[in-house]
């Protein structure tokens, strides 16, 4: 059985349920877990960086869509400073989600090195 | 000064396409560029310090980025030392496993992997295709959009597009505004047409992932990938922005794949001197590393670069194939227009559809080239009835389907009245009945003059700053009275749950079941392997709606029976000079009542006998059932005729003159082209045979010149013809004498 972030499950997501205001947004978001076993399912078919992106994606189910679309935008050339991007890699890390976090920091490195910090 | 002969050849299409002086400096080469790197691959305890001749200190982005995450260690010194011909070799035998291949793929840098596929000649990129796509039901994308946004005309296209078997559906805004109301009004119609069709709105990269987090697409596409530092900053985009949106997508169980295409960095003036295909391999090598599922490539925007070099076009397929070795779902180009010369655009996309792919167009324009508001697409909406010859002819599957004219217009007009009452509902639009007829019959955007522009303009800002989601729209959906739309749309909702489709080149099925690398892998291995259509859907490949049976015929010339020829007796041998025998076949003027150029056989008729008065002859209509070559039917016709000239007509309109002493073949006039031939031909005949009985000199005839394909247009009517020809036929039945009613 599927769960939603949120909790339901997917069998509850009815055209009834949604005709009752009772379906919201987070029921028909991913949960982690879910991600977790895909990434598995990547990797026993010879895709370990898929596997390695599901692991990321199951970390920012965590951040709210505005913050994943704030992260975006100060990963592009030139958007952040070092502290601005160590303070997300924090923040990431205070979330639990070590991975993204890993990500950011190895950006932060190359943009250091490649002049794109801003 | 030019001859006439090259001013004629100048005047052809292809000579609007730009072709280019090979230029490595500015990467206008295909393959092979001398800058480009040599293979090399150095790991010091786990960590790559040189990668295609370069030390890590010199990696740009890219390579970084490939470096940290994008090879398989473990694998690479056996890959790396591979010989790229033994490789190459594996490629495309079909008993060398494509995990096999995969496998040692993995551990090869890009200058490695493009050097192997580099020595692939395209019938092995052919087979290579065959066996390296990651999807064993090959696929097809289309193009959704027009000129003026319509949510109305954009529906009424998407359920179109749908119908005829189209899986994926992309659509764009010529405003940016417009987005969310088209990614409503495509998403509506992809759902009328057909269950489980993922639908995409090519946006600025943020704005589409927005748009996919409200649930009002079901996939992305374009995050674009570049295979120079210097384009790639300029894309305002590194690989560590990339990556993380591929997660942003995956955290909310939206599937994504990257875009990239050969020429892209020498279009845009930093190709760094290096080819087109080593740069893609590149980029193909970062979308594996960044975790895409999928790349989008083969030009795409700049196939047409590529196109202009030698082995350019080969160079796209390689690109394509590049991404199936690296394991992940391949849309293989064919998008953008890449010439004004249908021989040219067809030769590029031929290969690639005989050896199918995860989607074989990344964008079939499946509207007008007008309304299409990527461009221009490699294939439109006037192509679709010869992609699905071209299915027919090959027994290939490219994804698409027959559609019925009545299926489509009720699918049309059923998109139509849906997005109507959405709109409505959520109180984004309302829409007048002028303008919803007009886009349920039209076939591009100019058919739709009452659209009013503003309208998508202002429903785009309601379903922005309402913060209207695709719940929403199930709900209004619901509420409306279209359940069976609602659970659609609801059902792709549902499907972000459980993940199956972020795994590699997942599609839904018309049941909602997700076929992928997963679940429905590729397993060619040779002939009598790999896909085969079922036979409901080979059935569909095969019955395309211009499909006549003898039947059908059959039915046409009944309905073009007439009186005005009636039986008579059996028919004697004529006395006196000018008597010359009008021999028809037997199906005349009981099965066949219409020849191929459209005439009555009546008419036909009537203008030999009147060629044969103006000679001062007597004609006599006999029919012979005995035989159906046109041949015979004309000698036994002469012998028949007391001046010993006769004439023979088919009822399909072929027409000799004959002479009693002539062997069959050696007739003196023969009109074969029967399409080409109208009344004054058969007045001529008439003529001719009138002046052939008197002994006087015959103007001689010519048959209708034509430049037109007239034996593809009539071959298989004439098949059916003969057929009910030797129907009528019956070798012991006397030859009759027919009246012909004089008009």
């Amino acid at each position: 059985m599927t769960l939603g972030i949120s909790g339901r499950s997917a069998e509850n997501i009815t055209l009834e349920a949604v005709r009752s205001g009772d379906i919201r947004p987070e029921d028909i978001r991913i949960h982690p877990d879910t991600l977790v076993q895909q990434a598995e399912v990547a990797r026993a078919h010879a895709n370990p960086q898929l596997a390695a992106n599901l692991l990321r994606a199951a970390e920012l189910t965590r951040l709210d869509d505005h913050r994943v679309l704030e992260i975006y935008e100060a990963l592009r050339p030139n958007r952040s400073t070092s502290a601005q991007l160590l303070a997300i890699t924090d923040e990431l890390v205070a979330q639990g989600a070590v991975l993204t976090a890993e990500l950011v920091r190895e950006a932060l490195e190359i943009y250091e090195q490649r002049s794109l910090l801003a | 000064m030019t001859i006439g002969r090259f001013r004629f050849m100048d005047r052809q299409r292809v000579n609007l396409d730009g072709f280019a002086e090979p230029d490595p400096a500015l990467g206008m080469i295909a393959f092979n560029s001398p800058n480009d790197p040599e293979p090399s691959l150095i790991v010091e305890n786990g960590r790559v310090i040189e990668m295609d001749s370069k030390l890590e200190f010199e990696f740009d982005i890219i390579d970084h980025f490939i470096a940290r995450h994008g090879l398989d260690l473990e694998v690479a010194a056996e890959a790396m030392t591979m010989d790229p011909l033994h490789f190459a070799h594996m490629l495309v035998d079909p008993r060398a496993p494509r995990s096999e291949i995969i496998r040692l793929a993995a551990g090869m840098t890009p200058a490695k992997l493009a050097q192997c596929l580099t020595l692939l000649r395209p019938a092995e990129l052919v087979m290579a295709m065959t066996k390296c796509r990651a999807r064993r039901t090959p696929s097809n994308q289309a193009h959704v959009t027009n000129r003026s946004d319509d949510p109305l005309l954009l529906a009424a296209d998407a359920a179109t597009a749908a119908a005829f078997g189209f899986r994926e559906i992309e659509t764009t805004v010529p405003v940016l505004e417009d987005a969310p109301s088209n990614a409503i009004a495509v998403s509506i119609g992809a759902a009328v047409g057909s269950p489980g069709v993922l639908v995409q709105c090519s946006v600025e990269e943020s704005v589409e992932l927005e748009m996919g987090m409200r649930g009002l697409v079901s996939y992305a596409e374009t995050v674009s990938l570049y295979g120079t530092e210097q384009i790639f900053i300029d894309g305002d985009d590194t690989p560590w922005s990339k990556a993380f949106l591929t997660s942003a997508y995956a955290s909310r169980g939206i599937k994504m794949r990257v875009t990239s295409g050969g020429g892209a960095e020498a279009l845009m003036g930093a190709a760094e001197g290096c080819s087109m295909f080593y740069l893609e391999s590149r980029c193909v090598a970062l979308a594996r590393a960044v975790g895409a599922q999928g790349v989008q490539n083969g030009g795409i925007d700049s196939a047409s670069v590529a196109g202009s070099v030698p082995g350019g076009v080969k160079s796209l397929m390689a690109e394509n194939l590049m991404v199936m070795v690296r394991n992940l779902e391949a849309c293989t180009g064919n998008d953008a227009l890449m010439s004004e010369s249908d021989v040219r655009r067809t030769s590029r996309t031929h290969p690639i559809f005989i050896a199918g792919s995860d989607f074989i167009c990344s964008g079939f324009g499946s509207i007008q080239r007008y309304d299409n508001m990527f461009g221009p697409s490699q294939w439109n909406s006037e192509d679709i009835d010869d992609y699905l010859a071209m299915q027919r002819d090959w027994g290939v599957d490219g994804g698409l389907r027959t559609a019925r004219e009545t299926d489509v217009e009720e699918l049309r007009r059923t998109a139509v009245e849906v997005v109507s009452d959405v709109y409505r509902l959520l109180g984004l639009a309302s829409f007048s009945a002028e303008w919803q007829e007009q886009a349920v019959d039209a076939a591009g955007s100019k058919d739709v003059p009452a659209a009013d522009l503003m309208t998508p303009l202002q429903a785009s800002r309601l379903i922005r700053d309402t913060n209207i989601t695709m719940l929403d729209v199930v709900r209004a959906l619901d509420e409306s009275g279209h359940e069976t739309i609602a659970q659609r749309l609801l059902d792709l909702l549902k499907a972000r749950l459980n993940g199956d489709y972020l795994q590699t080149a997942a599609i839904f099925d018309e049941d909602m079941s997700v076929l992928s690398l997963v679940t429905d892998p590729n397993d060619y291995a040779g002939p009598g392997t790999g896909y085969v259509p079922t036979p409901l859907r080979q059935l569909q490949i095969d019955s395309i709606r211009q499909v006549r049976s003898v039947a059908d015929l059959r039915s046409d010339q009944a309905q073009a029976r007439s009186t005005r020829l009636t039986e008579g007796l059996v028919a004697e041998r004529g006395i006196g000079s000018r008597d010359v025998v009008i021999g028809v076949s037997p199906a005349t003027a009981r099965d066949i009542w219409r020849t191929l150029g459209g005439l009555m056989v009546t008419e036909a008729l009537d203008e030999l006998l009147a060629g044969l008065e103006e000679e001062g002859c007597q004609g006599r209509i006999v029919r012979f059932h005995d035989t159906v070559d046109l041949g015979l039917i004309g000698l036994k016709a002469a012998r028949l005729a007391g001046s010993g000239i006769g004439i023979g007509l088919q009822a399909k309109g072929t027409a000799l003159i004959h002479r009693h002493d002539l062997p069959p073949l050696g007739n003196l006039e023969l009109y074969s082209v029967a399409p080409s031939l109208g009344r004054a031909e058969y007045r001529a005949l008439g003529l001719n045979a009138g002046r052939h009985a008197k002994g006087a000199n015959p103007e001689p005839a010519r048959n209708p010149y034509s430049d037109e394909a007239i034996e593809a247009r009539y071959h298989t009517s004439v098949v059916s013809l003969m057929a009910v020809e030797r129907e009528c036929s019956d070798l012991t039945a006397p030859p009759i004498t027919l009246h012909l009613e004089r008009s």
